[in-house]
């Protein structure tokens, strides 16, 4: 059992952490105190073209001057800092949270043949698999995780996330059940501008790990939920798939529900079955996945994990409990339950603010 | 009913910023005081409210969102919710009443074992989940809207009446599934791609009509509704067989 919650306001309005942070603390039962997070995009406008890196440090000599040479071989970095937080020493395993703000340099990058975004995708699982006491765990632009091993409000307090205002937020309660609770492993997890927050198992794990380690994705975070983001960042960035077809990907509708579909709709369905079966998540779950440009909430197929869906004028909610989106807007216009394995997707529509 | 809910000298609580285990004292330490009426406002996700209680004369009115787990394994409280209820309220409840004057989420009733939940809207995924009857006890669920899929999932015992009002389709796909005693009654049809492994349809019958006739009746006293079992049409749900599984686990039969 886990708490997922995320809101969008689709014009860009941008807001501060602590109303995530309310709502998603009212869901504490739901978690056991080893992890939460949140991550929020339009938070760093002064830096929107450099890339955000969030770096777990173990220590600010070796840790720190071994990322900096590894990041530095890719390019510059602009600016670094100690991410602020408050309460040190109060939280368990406690890691040194940095942020870089980074350029690639394309001269660096002579002679490999990828873009940019692939540069920055390479350089993030190389310096995570070396284990060198530097974890990278937010790698994109104008957007940030904070997380930690502790609960919700713990967190939030800890990163000061009152301070940082947003136009979206995904927050995450966790309740470790088959691996261990560390602040690696803690929601949301994130690479680019992606981020995912998760409530339940991806059973398929081993199958969708080896998918994805075959187009160069390492693995290292010792949990389920890593490989969301890495199939979403596959299918979306590198196959260019709509969000709603990845959805329809991820969690394929059954075989007797395919049949009974549309003629038109229904090779489209029987394509991304057969393509994408080693991409399939198995088991239950209800995600959450941002990118800048918005959110797809998604249930396995039959429903075995809760999502609930509000909106208010021209803000989305999502999360594990209705209680909790009351919690952020007390008078919504709308509020229901979506079906299983169907696709919620809302995109920012109007400039960040 | 809903007068009685409301008692003019009902016990009054505010929820408000409250856990559910602050909650829930106050709640009890009121019941073990002698008192029979309790008004709780301000719900806002707390959970496992009345869990458990044993007395039959209390009358709990809630009025917010009412968290997961309301009323389980209780043994006799009236408990009306003038809001939402989220997940399994009813969740082994031996007797009394929920009556939910908004929707319900996921596993409404699960496990129940005895009393009557009222849901007046819809509910989410496997309502009646495992419900179960024994000799007195005999658990009952009537949902005024619809209800998603896997509605009376390894169902053994009891009712579920669906009536379907102000939606499109009355309940989801595998209705019923594993279902292997007790009686779903859904106003309206019922493809039968949609009914579960074990599930079949039955003739509705005119005993079926009285149950479900007096079911409605009740329904519409707590609602202050006036549905008809005369503009409905009933698909009636049961076991296929005595024993649908006997072959899964035994060899006989």
């Amino acid at each position: 059992m886990c708490g997922i919650i995320g809101m969008l306001n689709k014009d860009g309005k941008r807001i501060d952490g602590s109303l995530i942070a309310e709502g998603l603390s009212l869901m504490d039962e739901r978690g056991n105190g080893q992890g939460a997070g949140y991550a929020a995009y339009g938070i760093y406008p002064d830096f929107k073209e450099y890339y955000a890196l969030h770096v777990f440090l173990d220590n600010l000599k070796e840790a720190k001057v071994d990322v900096e040479q590894e990041i530095e071989r890719w390019g510059y970095i602009v600016y670094s800092e100690e991410i602020p937080t408050s309460e040190k020493g109060t939280i368990e395993g406690e890691k040194i949270p940095y942020r870089y703000f980074f350029k690639p340099d394309p001269r660096k990058l002579l002679g490999r043949e990828y873009n940019e975004q692939d540069a920055i995708v390479e350089m993030v699982m190389r310096i995570n698999a070396k284990r060198s006491g530097a974890l990278v765990f937010s790698s994109g632009k104008n957007m940030g995780i904070f997380k930690a091993s502790a609960w919700p409000e713990d967190v939030a307090r800890f990163y000061k996330i009152k301070k940082y205002k947003g136009y979206m937020w995904l927050g995450h309660n966790r309740y470790p059940t088959n691996t261990p609770g560390w602040w690696g492993g803690a929601h949301p997890f994130g690479l680019l501008d992606w981020s995912v927050v998760h409530n339940g198992e991806i059973t398929s794990y081993g199958t969708n790990k080896r998918y994805v380690e075959s187009f160069g994705y390492n693995c290292t975070m010792l949990t389920d939920t890593e490989v969301v983001t890495y199939l979403f960042d596959h299918l979306i960035r590198k196959h260019q798939l709509p969000l709603g077809l990845t959805g329809n990907a991820l969690a394929p509708k059954f075989w007797n529900e395919i049949d009974a579909l549309n003629p038109n709709v229904r090779g489209v369905q029987t394509a991304l079955r057969l393509t994408y079966s080693a991409a399939a998540m198995n088991g239950p779950f209800a995600i959450v996945v941002a990118n800048t440009n918005g959110f797809i909430a998604l249930t396995d197929r039959i429903k075995l994990r809760p999502l609930v869906v509000g909106n208010k004028d021209r803000t989305v909610y999502v999360s594990s409990e209705e209680a909790a989106i009351r919690a952020m807007e007390p008078s919504l216009d709308r509020i229901y339950n979506p079906l299983a394995g169907e696709p919620v997707v809302h995109q920012l529509e109007g400039h960040v603010q | 009913m809903i007068e009685n809910m409301e008692h003019k000298d009902a016990k009054q609580i505010d929820a408000k910023g409250k856990d559910y285990r602050t909650l829930n004292k106050e709640i009890r330490e009121s019941v073990n005081d002698g008192i029979n009426y309790i008004t709780v406002k301000n719900v806002l996700g707390q959970r496992f409210i009345a869990d458990g209680i044993k007395n039959r004369t209390l009358r709990i009115s809630i009025f917010g969102v009412a968290g997961g787990d309301l009323g389980a394994f209780m043994d006799g409280p009236t408990i009306y919710v003038r809001g939402n209820a989220e997940h399994a309220p009813g969740n082994t409840m031996s007797s009394g009443t929920i009556i939910v004057d908004g929707d319900a989420g996921d596993c409404v009733g699960h496990s129940m074992r005895g009393g009557k939940i009222f849901v007046k809207g819809s509910v989410g995924y496997r309502v009646g989940i495992h419900m179960k009857q024994f000799q007195e006890r005999f658990p009952t669920i009537i949902i005024g809207g619809s209800a998603y899929s896997f509605l009376g999932e390894y169902m053994a015992g009891g009712i579920i009446v669906v009536l379907g009002q102000n939606c499109t389709k009355p309940v989801g796909s595998y209705v019923g599934t594993g279902i292997h005693g007790g009686t779903i009654y859904v106003a309206g049809v019922v493809d039968d791609n949609d009914l579960g492994v074990a599930a079949s349809k039955k003739e509705f019958t005119d005993e079926d009509r009285s149950i479900v006739s007096a079911l409605i009746d009740e329904y519409n006293q707590h609602f202050d509704s006036s549905i008809s079992i005369d503009e409905l049409t009933f698909t009636k749900i049961q076991p296929s067989s005595k024993r649908p599984f006997s072959n899964l686990y035994t060899m006989e039969g």
